[in-house]
């Protein structure tokens, strides 16, 4: 920190003369290279171990096992598994649904909360399974919704239901919880960070001309804090595509999640192209995600 | 108000945070339950005997546990190292520097969580099979890497351009090169935010399943992986301790997390 203290003077009296100063230096510099060079050793690692695999997934799931090139692999992974390819949509949109409303509202409750030892409380509970690994949070799920779990004895003991009545969660709805339990913390946490770095006099603003608290979030938070929000929800949508020890540790039957199906034509039968053909599939879904998230990127460089 | 509404206002709120806690604690404390439980079986709400003899099986010094904990440790150490050493020089030049086609750049980071993961690496690990990658630490600390460049170089990224500019513009006034400028002031300065993407990468690496799976099993058992198969067989003791190990350090990073990540650095992620 005493870095800055005495440079802020200099910050103070004015940034632009000190700006003028390098400009007048940058002639001299012969790195235009420079910068490439310092991002090359990062580009390669994903040119080398994500893109060329990425390419070598799709020729291969265009490659028959004969031989040749058609589209044989698809035609088997729409017959087998189509069914697991919606139920793998619903499940992976429902949860980021529910985890972007999640994420707003404890967000929104963190900023214009008026309770202030609740906001407290709340900031600290929020975040516990943030950083908890999928495998671990299958782990807890696995025993907490289980028909003799922790949930289910604790509503009958508060006699909210009968023993008799209690089910498992451990199907669709089970991958669900967990996938929401593990990812709102983490768009929460980013969200919250947008929301905190806001201008707060809009939000005073609109508060002194009778706003609700609602309205407030609604109308000028989240708009502000879109970008970020959107960027959580993606990242979260396509880890969700790719996690395979959650559906296979919380729900061991069909219908089940393409990866597990994925996992299945690997092992079992070393079946490559079908295996690749359901890679194809989830690349298109997550492929219409990201384009939202360009176009959104597109119009707003076309605004300025 | 009187005392007494406003005790009333609160009780709403007490209510939905004692859901939200059942709802956020309850599946942690189903596993400590379950990692002090010797016999526990239906209908029995709470363990039947409670013990701490399959700690002692974890934690055999000859125990499978210990040694995929070195293995998982060993790995993610060397994963931050790959990753922050490139992340470095990459996020002072995407920050700072005038790059073309600057944000496709960072869309590519963004790719390996872009795309679902699994089918990339089940083609990772027949590439790696002819280079005899497969099975070694080398080959998952590989994968587990570009899976971390995108925390590594964006969040160093928003760490760099969240810095004042003025403030390394007026150590080159003072004489400083750009070297010595970067190294004294610059970099100090975006230290937390490297750190953060330091542990995030760690914490994703330690915590990484469906790669190791792919690329490192049967020879490289991590944590994870011996977790998924005690679960798997139905040895829910030895996988809920196997479970709070990888918990801790979790849990610790969660704590400190925004100590780390300031909001004026939060808010250049992804710009």
């Amino acid at each position: 920190m005493n870095v800055t203290s005495p440079t802020d003077a200099v910050h103070g009296q004015g940034g632009s003369a000190s700006s003028r100063l390098t400009g007048s230096r940058r002639g001299f510099s012969v790195r235009s290279l420079l910068p490439l060079a310092l991002v090359a050793p990062a580009l390669a690692m994903v040119l080398l171990l994500f893109i060329y695999p990425l390419g070598y997934s799709l020729i291969s799931a265009f490659t028959l096992p004969e031989g040749g090139l058609g589209l044989g692999n698809f035609a088997k992974a729409l017959e087998l598994y189509s069914r697991d390819m919606v139920f793998t949509l619903v499940i992976v949109s429902v949860s980021t649904v529910l985890i972007g409303l999640v994420a707003i509202l404890i967000g929104g409750y963190l900023l214009l909360g008026e309770q202030r030892w609740a906001v407290r409380i709340l900031s600290v509970l929020y975040r516990w399974p943030l950083f908890i690994p999928f495998i671990v949070a299958a782990q807890c799920m696995r025993t907490f919704l289980a028909k003799n779990g922790l949930m289910n004895n604790t509503l009958t003991e508060l006699g909210l239901i009968e023993a008799i009545n209690t089910t498992s969660f451990l199907d669709w709805r089970g991958i669900i919880i967990t996938f929401v339990w593990k990812q709102a913390p983490f768009v929460t946490l980013l969200v919250a960070g947008a929301m905190a770095a806001l201008d707060r006099a809009t939000v005073e603003a609109a508060r002194g001309l009778g706003a609700g608290r609602l309205r407030v979030l609604v109308q000028i938070v989240v708009p502000q804090v879109m970008p970020t929000l959107v960027v959580g929800l993606i990242l979260s949508f396509v880890t969700m595509m790719s996690v395979l020890s959650v559906p296979m540790m919380i729900s061991g039957g069909h219908p089940t999640m393409m990866t597990v199906d994925m996992a299945f034509r690997i092992n079992a039968y070393g079946d490559y192209g079908t295996a690749n053909a359901l890679g194809f599939f989830s690349y298109l879904m997550t492929g219409a995600v990201a384009w939202i998230y360009l176009r959104r990127g597109i119009d707003k460089e076309g605004a300025k | 108000m009187t005392p007494l509404a406003l005790a009333l206002r609160r009780v709403p709120h007490a209510v939905i945070l004692a859901v939200l806690a059942f709802a956020i604690l309850g599946p942690i404390s189903n596993l400590l339950l379950w990692a002090f439980a010797e016999q526990w079986y239906f209908p029995y709400k709470l363990p039947v005997t409670w013990g701490t003899r399959y700690w002692e099986v974890v934690f055999r010094p000859s125990g499978d546990a210990m040694a995929s904990l070195g293995t998982s440790v060993a790995i993610a150490c060397f994963t931050v190292l790959v990753c922050l050493a490139v992340s470095v020089p990459a996020g002072y030049a995407l920050a700072r520097l005038k790059l073309p086609l600057r944000a496709l750049i960072m869309l590519a980071f963004l790719l390996p969580q872009a795309f679902p993961n699994l089918p990339v690496y089940i083609n990772v690990a027949r590439i790696f099979y002819s280079f005899d990658l497969n099975g070694t630490i080398l080959g998952v600390v590989l994968v587990h890497a570009v899976h971390g460049l995108v925390y590594s170089v964006w969040i160093t990224t928003a760490s760099f351009a969240a810095i004042d500019r003025s403030l390394e513009e007026a150590a080159r006034g003072m004489g400083a090169g750009p070297l010595r400028a970067f190294l004294t002031v610059t970099l100090p300065l975006a230290l937390p935010g490297i750190m953060a993407s330091a542990i995030f990468v760690f914490l994703e690496s330690l915590d990484e399943f469906t790669g190791t799976f792919f690329v490192g099993a049967p020879e490289v058992t991590t944590l994870p992986l011996l977790l998924y198969t005690a679960s798997m067989a139905g040895n829910y003791q030895i996988a809920s301790i196997t479970a709070l190990i990888l918990l801790v350090p979790s849990v610790l990073f969660m704590l400190v997390v925004q100590r780390f990540l300031r909001a004026d650095v939060l808010s250049k992620v992804g710009r």
